[in-house]
Formats: structure tokens, C-alpha cells, sequence
């Protein structure tokens, strides 16, 4: 029977097809390292459940290899379980689990290296360093898998999926927890990041440096330790993302930092201590966002310029606006504030009084972060209404000429 | 002493005030909670109203009651009955009167339209402040035979609770950055049962902006049920004690 089954693989790869070889206990072909030897470029793997302890797998041939029900890759804590380096390779349906550590390589579960044309789809990637880490690839494609990582601290916890000099790579439905950074990009271009669920990371869900012209659409962060952070880059569209219950002294909804040119729309900041917190931002558009019940909505600092807010509406926020300076080159328009306290004669729907979002008492935060405690009191609420008939502390020109009367639909 | 506090209460209900102080509190809720968009923040206008108005009607209902009702309690004293029993009847009767008119004027309204943890909070917290202000109004009318400087004196109290201790901790939170004030300030905060109740709402009302207090003490006490343990027991703690001096002081007052 071994015979036959030798002989029709033989038959078929001389035939010019590309063949399948399978991988599994009782199969004359029992480990993985042995069917990507003697695999040939387009040949694809199936691989039966089973648990397969191979060491370092090092993936260079444009192969498919295809899990049937989860076959289980264990590293043994030792070893980096899977390296690609190749193009037109597919990984998919396969568990791995118990990657390496080490403190010198970036060890991971998958990673790519100088690849291009990769897919990796619906995998399930369990306690490993870092789980899927590509670098200088094109068109990879990390989709549909579910990676649960086992967080302990910051240094001995690698990333979800960690992009680092790639492009045109596309992260899709992929559901990343208990890692350090959730998704981590670093000198990735052109790339689009959507539909993912990056909870409960110890840094932040996202984190973005240096990568330019990408997208990030329809994606949850939830209570992650800091967030999201968007750092030293240009021309990054931010839509339709969640972001929910990130708490903390240093957590945002996204910290933007040394950021321009970029485009935030449709988001809904939901019960985070800052929803936008902004350094050194410029010429951003943000606008028709939901900012609901956040400490802070909007953190702007002083080092921000030409960003505009736009028909966002800010709903049971503790703060709206919190600045650090008494200069600000932002425009605020159009948006609705629960708080506005204004009238519209000529029913127009704009408020005829301009509303200034930054309130005394976020101003004394700023200053004094022990003054939080006083929060909701009678005295604070004088203040604050005293600062409004005569304003001294609040940088006046943070204004909103043209606030709504109602909430915007969105 | 039940027969006591029974007539204590017939005789405030009879005076139509506490009826009214009902509605007023009823109407208001109402109309938060139907003029505003969401209910979070009618919540926050029935806080202010909780921490503002609510000890205010107390201190000084409590005030007028005892002056008016002096009199009686006259009347009791020259019956076998001891001088304790019939301050705590009082303070009893008037406690009841209020709390129930609390209820029925905020407790319904928020069990109709915001029965969740931030308003069983607001409703603890009420509770409390009404039964700590009846106490804290018996201590200081029975300091004084004069009506007016009875009601005066229950007025400063108001304003130092509600406004002055908060501005002096402002002052001290500005003068003192340089050192460490984490340690010290909730011992302070818990001199004031408006904060201690305050504080209480706050966390789960604002929850997302304390979050950003860098003191991981004041973090993890108040979110624990340590924080309900030390706010119940600070609220008893300022009934108990001004009742106890009042008692203290009625004792050995010439009537």
C-alpha cells in the first residue's frame, strides 16, 4: 500500500502537476521538515492533526502547506517554529504553540523574512515571544488567525504581529491578545490593517513608527495598557476603528505623536481616560467621530498646529478639551458638545454663542494632577463658572465658533 | 421610644413641609430626566442637587424642627423617660421623614430611568448625607437656646462642607505640590462626608478620568469593596459621633 502510494506521488510529480504530499503518523511521509524537502516549488502539504515537534522549520519554496483540524507545531519553548523566506507561500489551518524565548533574537511563531506574496491565514497561535513577525516582505497577507499570547512583562513578551520594514502588507480579521504590543508596525508602507480585535495587550493595540500612506479601518482596541499609539509618520487613515476602555495614567484611545497629514474619521472613543491625546500633530483632519463618556476627549498640546476637529460629537465626556499652553493653532467647528449651554435664534442649528471646551479645572489638572480628586465638587464648579464669565486661565482661542445644537447622526 | 419617634413624624408630616421638599425633589428629577439627551447627565445635575441642596434642607429642617418642637421635648423631659431616648426618637423621627422623602423624590426617578451602579451610588450616597446632616444639625442646635444663632450656626456648617473645606484643600493640594500628598489626602478627604460621598459617585461616574491619577493607592482603594466598606463606615462614623455629642451635650443641658 506504501509502495502504490509512493509510486503515485512519484507519477504525479513527474506528470508536471503540482502535488500534494501528506503529512501524519501513519503516512509514509511523517514529518514536516521531510515533505518540505522533498517538495517542489507550487506542491502543496497537508498536514493531519497530530502533534509535530520539529525544531526550527525553514520555509524557503513557494509551497502551501494546509492544516487539516489544527495539527499542533510545538516549539518546545526552545525553538523558532516556523521561518519563511521565499514568495508565493501559504500557511494556513495550522496551531502553533510554545515558541522560544531569548533575549538576543526577536523569536517568533511565524516569521518572514525577505519574503513576498505570503499568506498566513487562520492560524491559531498560542503562547509564543512574539507571534507572527515579518520582515522586509511585500504582499504579506496575515489573516483570520487568532493569537493568544501569555503576558508577563513588558521585556519577556513579544508582539502580536510585528511588521518591521515591509510593504503592501495586509492584516485582516485577526483576533490578538495578552502580547506587548497587539499589532506593531515600524517602516511598513502602503499596508492596511482592518476588522482585527487587539485586546488586553500590555502596551499598546497598535503601535505605529515611521510608516507612512497606511490604513487602519473598522478595527476594535480594547483595554489594552496604553492604547494606540501613532508615532513619526505621515498620511495615515484611521476609520471606523473602536476604541474602548483603555484606563490608565498613560493610556489613550490613540496617542498621536510627531504625526501630519493623517485622516481620523468615523471612530468611536468609548470610556477611555484620553480618547486623542496630541504631540507635536499637525495639519490632521478630525472629524464626525463619537467621543463618549472618555476622562479627556481630546488631549491637544501646545506643540500641535493646523489640525481641525470637525463634527465629532462629545457626549458625557469628564473634560472635552485639555491643553498644556495658552496657544493654540487649531480650528474647532461644527461640533456638537453636551456641555454647550448656548442659544440659536435663528434656529439655524448653530449655537450663537461660541463654546470654549477647555474648562478651568482641566487647566488646574494640568498643573497639578492631585487636584483630581476634587472632581464634581461645588467649589471647582464656581471656579469653572467663574473662569467662563472672565476668562484668564484658558487659551482663548480654543473655540468652537460654530457649535451644533444637537448631537450629530453619525 | 417608638411611641416617641411615631409622634415625632405625625407632627412633621402634618406640617406639609416635608410634603413639599417630596415634590420639589420628585419634579426636579423628572424634569433631568426628560429635558436631558442622555441620562448621564441628568445624573450629573441630581449629583449637584445630592451634595448641594440635599445636606442644606437637611441642616436647617432639622434646626427649625428642634427650636419648634422645644416645647415638647420639654414636655418629655419632666416624664420618666431618659434624656437619650427622647433626643434619639427625635433624631429618628426627623431621619425617617427625610429619607423617605428622598426616596420618593430621587430614589423612584432613578429606579425608573437610571437603575444602574452610578445611580445606586448617587441614592447610597443621599441616604447617607441626609442621615449624617439631621445628626450633624441636632449637634448643633442643642449647642444653642437662640433660634437664629441655631440656624446661623447650621448655615456656616453648610457652607463650610459644601464650599470652604474644598476651597482649603485646593489651596493646600497648590501650596504643598512639592511634596508627597497621595498619602495624606484621603485621610483629609474623609473629614468631609460631602467627599467621602462625592468621591464615591465620582468613580463610577467619571471612572475613566481617575483612572489617570497616578496614586495607585487611591486607585486601588476606592475601586475595591474596600472603597464601599470606608465610605459606609465614615458616613456612620459622622452620624454616630455628632449624635453621640449632641446626646453628650442635652444630658447635662439646664433645660
Amino acid at each position: 500500500m506504501h509502495r502504490l502510494a509512493l509510486i503515485l506521488l512519484l507519477f504525479l510529480s513527474a506528470n508536471g502537476f503540482s502535488r500534494n504530499i501528506i503529512v501524519g503518523k501513519n503516512q509514509p511521509v511523517s514529518s514536516i521538515r521531510k515533505a518540505i524537502e522533498i517538495a517542489k516549488d507550487f506542491d502543496s502539504i497537508t498536514v493531519l492533526p497530530g502533534v509535530y515537534k520539529e525544531g526550527a522549520l525553514q520555509l524557503t519554496k513557494s509551497l502551501t502547506i494546509i492544516g487539516q483540524n489544527y495539527p499542533i507545531l510545538d516549539g518546545e519553548n526552545k525553538y523558532e517554529i516556523l521561518l519563511i523566506s521565499g514568495q508565493n507561500i501559504t500557511v494556513t489551518g495550522l496551531a502553533f504553540r510554545n515558541s522560544g524565548y531569548s533575549a538576543l533574537n526577536d523569536y517568533a511563531s511565524i516569521k518572514l523574512v525577505d519574503a513576498s506574496k505570503v499568506t498566513i491565514a487562520a492560524n491559531k497561535i498560542t503562547n509564543a515571544y512574539f507571534a507572527i513577525h515579518v520582515s522586509n516582505t511585500s504582499y504579506a497577507t496575515i489573516k483570520n488567525n487568532n493569537i493568544t499570547g501569555t503576558p508577563t512583562s513588558e521585556q519577556l513578551t513579544g508582539n502580536g504581529i510585528h511588521l518591521w520594514k515591509s510593504r503592501y502588507a495586509l492584516i485582516e480579521n485577526n483576533t490578538i491578545q495578552g502580547h506587548r504590543d497587539g499589532i506593531y508596525f515600524e517602516f511598513v508602507t502602503n499596508s492596511t490593517i482592518r476588522n482585527n480585535h487587539s485586546e488586553k495587550n500590555i502596551r499598546y493595540g497598535l503601535h505605529f513608527m515611521f510608516s507612512n500612506d497606511d490604513a487602519y479601518l473598522n478595527n476594535t482596541f480594547k483595554d489594552n495598557g496604553a492604547g494606540v499609539a501613532v508615532m513619526y509618520s505621515k498620511k495615515v487613515k484611521m476609520e471606523n476603528n473602536h476604541f474602548d476602555q483603555n484606563w490608565g495614567p498613560s493610556a489613550y484611545g490613540i496617542l498621536l505623536k510627531d504625526i501630519s497629514d493623517s485622516y481620523i474619521s468615523h471612530n468611536t472613543f468609548y470610556k477611555n481616560t484620553v480618547g486623542i491625546h496630541m504631540e507635536g500633530t499637525s495639519r490632521m483632519t478630525i472629524e464626525r467621530n463619537k467621543f463618549k463618556e472618555n476622562g479627556w476627549a481630546i488631549k491637544v498640546q501646545a506643540s500641535c498646529e493646523n489640525n481641525s476637529f470637525q463634527r465629532n460629537n462629545f457626549t458625557g465626556n469628564s473634560f472635552d478639551v485639555g491643553t498644556n499652553g495658552s496657544l493654540s493653532l487649531n480650528e474647532f467647528s461644527n461640533n456638537y458638545w453636551d456641555k454647550y449651554e448656548g442659544y440659536d435664534i435663528n434656529r439655524d442649528g448653530v449655537g450663537d454663542v461660541p463654546y470654549h471646551p477647555v474648562s478651568m479645572y482641566s487647566m488646574i489638572i494640568e498643573q497639578n494632577p492631585n487636584a483630581l480628586m476634587l472632581l464634581r465638587s461645588f467649589t471647582v464648579q464656581l471656579l469653572d463658572k467663574a473662569e467662563k464669565a472672565i476668562p484668564s486661565l484658558t487659551p482663548e482661542n480654543l473655540v468652537d465658533k460654530k457649535p451644533m445644537m444637537k448631537s450629530l447622526k453619525l | 421610644m417608638m411611641k416617641v419617634s411615631k409622634y415625632v413624624l405625625y407632627d412633621i408630616l402634618r406640617s406639609k413641609i416635608v410634603l413639599a421638599y417630596t415634590l420639589f425633589l420628585l419634579i426636579v428629577s423628572l424634569s433631568m430626566f426628560n429635558m436631558e439627551e442622555n441620562s448621564s447627565k441628568a445624573m450629573l445635575s441630581l449629583l449637584n442637587i445630592v451634595l448641594i441642596v440635599l445636606p442644606l434642607v437637611s441642616l436647617v429642617f432639622t434646626t427649625i424642627h428642634y427650636y419648634n418642637s422645644y416645647e415638647f421635648i420639654e414636655l418629655m423631659s419632666s416624664q420618666p423617660m431618659s434624656r437619650t431616648r427622647i433626643i434619639i426618637s427625635e433624631f429618628a423621627g426627623v431621619s425617617v421623614s427625610l429619607l423617605s422623602a428622598f426616596l420618593v423624590g430621587v430614589g423612584l426617578p432613578i429606579l425608573l430611568y437610571a437603575p444602574d451602579e452610578t445611580g445606586f451610588a448617587l441614592l447610597l450616597t443621599g441616604m447617607a448625607l441626609t442621615v449624617v446632616f439631621v445628626a450633624i444639625a441636632f449637634f448643633a442646635s442643642v449647642r444653642s437656646r437662640d433660634k437664629a444663632r441655631g440656624i446661623g450656626a447650621a448655615l456656616l456648617l453648610w457652607f463650610y462642607f459644601t464650599l470652604i473645606f474644598d476651597g482649603l484643600i485646593l489651596l493646600m493640594i497648590f501650596n504643598l505640590s512639592d511634596y508627597p500628598l497621595e498619602k495624606i489626602t484621603l485621610p483629609l478627604i474623609s473629614l468631609n462626608p460631602i467627599d467621602v460621598g462625592r468621591i464615591f459617585v465620582t468613580l463610577k461616574m467619571d471612572i475613566s478620568a481617575l483612572m489617570g491619577v497616578t496614586s495607585a493607592l487611591y486607585k486601588d482603594f476606592f475601586t475595591s469593596s474596600t472603597g464601599l466598606l470606608f465610605t459606609i463606615g465614615i458616613m456612620l462614623l459622622w452620624t454616630v459621633l455628632p449624635l453621640w455629642l449632641a446626646i453628650r451635650r442635652f444630658n447635662k443641658k439646664d433645660l
